[in-house]
């Protein structure tokens, strides 16, 4: 119990502390590592709670793919990140203000708060009983059985985000002569050869 | 799950196998010449699954875990969101046609969007909103910039992009507060989790984060700051698009949240919803004055709408449900014929959407001038058109759950905002003569300007018999 409860601060500190950093760092791809590491503390997080899954797809989908995407973009674009800055502060003192009344109004919320008396019964409800079977067969019933109609819907999501990105950024050039393989290959001295007697003293 | 869900959203699945089948025919044959061919299709597809709707649906049914409902409630607004978003269509096609705007992709995202609408007005789970809130808007931003080499289209899309996306933040913080504290998405269970004692803080900061994000939906002030921006800045097509169908979608998923899931609490959200009434419909009506291009115009226009509509919201009974049903009907009906209209504007084949442009417009085209007119004069709510009848209802169903206030509210905003479209009457009729319009109108925009400009002096007798079909589909809401 006590190391649970040591893990779990470990971890809960790591991710506050590198969450933090990912904000104040200076260089942006510092940022992005701070990122990752926030990332992988939050996948030990899940461990403790028990979801193994999301924590194995925590590091394989936000850590494996979308960081380093991120760290492309970032070394990619070539964005003015000092000048980001600066405009920054100007905007800090109402952002400040900003932030501290939603952690007052927080405060308030969650000081005050209380659950509807059968919302743990509910919360439980849907999901199967975990000694019958262990948590990624549990997710793979409830996604793809009881939610399939939301997991439908949110494939059509992403259909429609492709579809929007290749019609509002592809452009076909017309004038630009492309490479094409085939044609290349299938090509023999028979066509593309041409031999001609040259009269002496005279060109083409 | 069974096959009998699938007979439930019998009408989304054909609308979404019709829209992937087109899309893989275009996208493997890469004719952007079909697009005319499809628009057509696609409204034909559109109008008979309406028309399914209208004569098989029948009944009160769930799928999913309860996360789809059918009922005439939902019914009701898929028709009208699948008849108007089809005419919009076809409407769509000149205008797209002469500024080289015509790709395929524009049906197929029109109906993929009004896929997203049909899952709004039918969700019964948080999660189901959710999901067809954002396949709906997502289709919308990228229509909304679908004019990619124009600036100002392009900053619509952005803009709207980027505030859709805080709204769905917001929406999505509410939706996890309520979660909180029910333990359930369900709105059944919601309601129920609710009548066992008093509502806490939480849950009442999670409805009004909830209400905030609809509320930017329907383009509600304060939640309104992308609508004139937006609406001036897309294609005008889209513009008509995002002030009929969207905004009806939104609005029945209001009505049907609050009082599916929070039936129980409705004093408490009675005052959030009119406060945005009342702030919507002063808005519109005073920050439209000043508005020179018709678009915005319009935008400002349809935020007062909304506000009108929510004041029957806000009367929290029967009527007032039935008032808004009626509302929104009558809405679409008369910003269908103006957009038809305003589609038509140009000189020398450029758009024009300038008022100052219709300058004695009623000695080129007098009887277009005429049913602007009309349309004009129903849009402010003056007396004998049906746009009248709708604010009637709406007011009355205010005064009779004891809220006379709001009532005269509306009242006088109504009066201020009579102004603008007066105005335009005015620059038809006796304006200065300046450079005419010469824009041609395709057959259909002149039929559904003349049809919907009809509607509004004959529906007068009785409505089209639409005053009972909004009662039994609001009666339902309430069982």
């Amino acid at each position: 119990m006590e190391i649970a409860a040591l893990a779990f601060y470990f971890f809960a500190v790591i991710a506050i502390i590198s969450a933090v950093f990912v904000t104040l760092s200076r260089h942006p791809v510092h940022s992005v590592l701070w990122l990752i590491l926030a990332f992988i503390s939050s996948a030990g997080l899940f461990v403790l709670l028990g979801a193994e899954f999301l924590a194995m797809l925590l590091i394989i989908i936000y850590v494996g793919a979308v960081a380093v995407l991120f760290l492309f973009v970032v070394m990619m674009l070539n964005v003015d990140f000092a000048a980001l800055k600066a405009d920054m502060a100007k905007f800090l003192p109402i952002g400040l203000l900003m932030g501290i009344i939603i952690l007052i109004e927080l405060g308030l919320v969650f000081g005050d708060w209380n659950f509807a008396s059968n919302s743990l019964e509910l919360r439980a409800a849907i999901t199967p009983p975990i000694e019958d079977i262990h948590n990624t067969q549990a997710l793979g019933l409830l996604i793809y059985d009881d939610f399939i109609y939301l997991f439908q819907a949110a494939g059509l999501i992403l259909l429609v985000a492709m579809i929007g990105a290749i019609v509002l950024t592809m452009r076909h050039r017309t004038n630009i002569k492309r490479q094409n393989v085939m044609e290349q290959m299938s090509r023999d001295p028979s066509s593309a050869l041409e031999l001609k007697e040259v009269e002496s003293g005279k060109g083409i | 799950m069974s096959s009998n869900a699938l007979t439930i959203i019998f009408s989304e699945i054909a609308l979404i196998v019709y829209v992937l089948g087109a899309l893989m025919y275009a996208v493997y044959t890469k004719k952007d010449e079909l697009t005319s061919k499809l628009i057509w299709l696609t409204s034909a597809v559109m109008v008979a699954l309406g028309g399914l709707i209208v004569f098989f649906g029948s009944g009160e049914s769930t799928a999913f875990n309860g996360a789809f409902i059918d009922d005439e409630f939902a019914r009701y607004g898929k028709v009208i969101i699948l008849w108007s978003s089809a005419i919009i269509l076809i409407l769509s096609r000149d205008y797209l046609t002469k500024n080289l705007l015509l790709k395929f992709e524009y049906p197929i995202l029109v109906a993929i969007s009004v896929v997203g609408m049909m899952m709004m007005v039918s969700a019964g789970d948080l999660l189901s909103l959710y999901m067809g809130i954002e396949l709906q808007a997502l289709s919308l931003y990228v229509i909304a910039a679908f004019n990619r080499d124009s600036v100002r289209s392009t900053e619509a899309g952005l803009k709207y992009f980027v505030l859709g996306a805080l709204s769905s933040g917001l929406l999505l913080y509410g939706v996890s507060l309520i979660y909180g504290f029910s333990g359930t998405t369900k709105f059944s269970d919601i309601a129920l989790a609710l009548g066992q004692g008093p509502t806490p803080l939480g849950l009442l900061v999670g409805l009004v984060f909830l209400i905030s994000g609809l509320a930017f939906k329907i383009s509600a002030a304060p939640f309104h700051m992308w609508t004139p921006d937006v609406y001036e800045g897309a294609p005008t097509p889209v513009t008509a698009f995002f002030a009929t169908a969207p905004k009806v979608a939104a609005m029945i998923l209001f009505t049907r949240i609050v009082f599916d899931a929070f039936g129980e609490i409705i004093t408490d959200w009675q005052q959030i919803v009119s406060f945005l009434a009342v702030a919507s419909m002063f808005l519109g009506s005073i920050a439209a004055i000043g508005q020179k291009d018709i678009k915005r115009l319009m935008a400002y226009s349809s935020i007062a709408h909304m506000g009108f509509a929510l004041v029957g919201l806000a009367s929290g009974s029967l009527a007032g449900i039935q008032s808004l049903l009626i509302y929104i009907a009558i809405y679409v009906v008369m910003n269908i014929g103006t957009f038809a209209f305003i589609l038509s504007m140009e000189r020398e084949g450029k758009s024009i959407n300038n008022i100052i442009a219709l300058n004695m417009y009623s000695k080129i085209e007098p009887l277009r001038a005429l049913a602007l007119m009309i349309l004009m004069f129903s849009l402010a709510g003056i007396p004998p058109m049906l746009g009248f009848f709708g604010k009637f209802y709406v007011l009355k169903a205010a005064v009779d759950a004891g809220m006379a206030w709001l009532a005269i509210m509306g009242v006088i905003a109504s009066v201020i905002g009579a102004f603008y479209y007066l105005r335009i009457i005015y620059l038809m009729y006796f304006g200065e003569e300046t450079e005419k319009l010469d824009g041609s109108m395709s057959t259909f925009g002149w039929m559904t300007l003349m049809v919907s400009a009809i509607v509004m002096i004959v529906g007068v007798v009785n409505l089209f018999g639409i005053e009972r079909i909004a009662l039994s589909a609001a009666s339902t809401l309430l069982n």
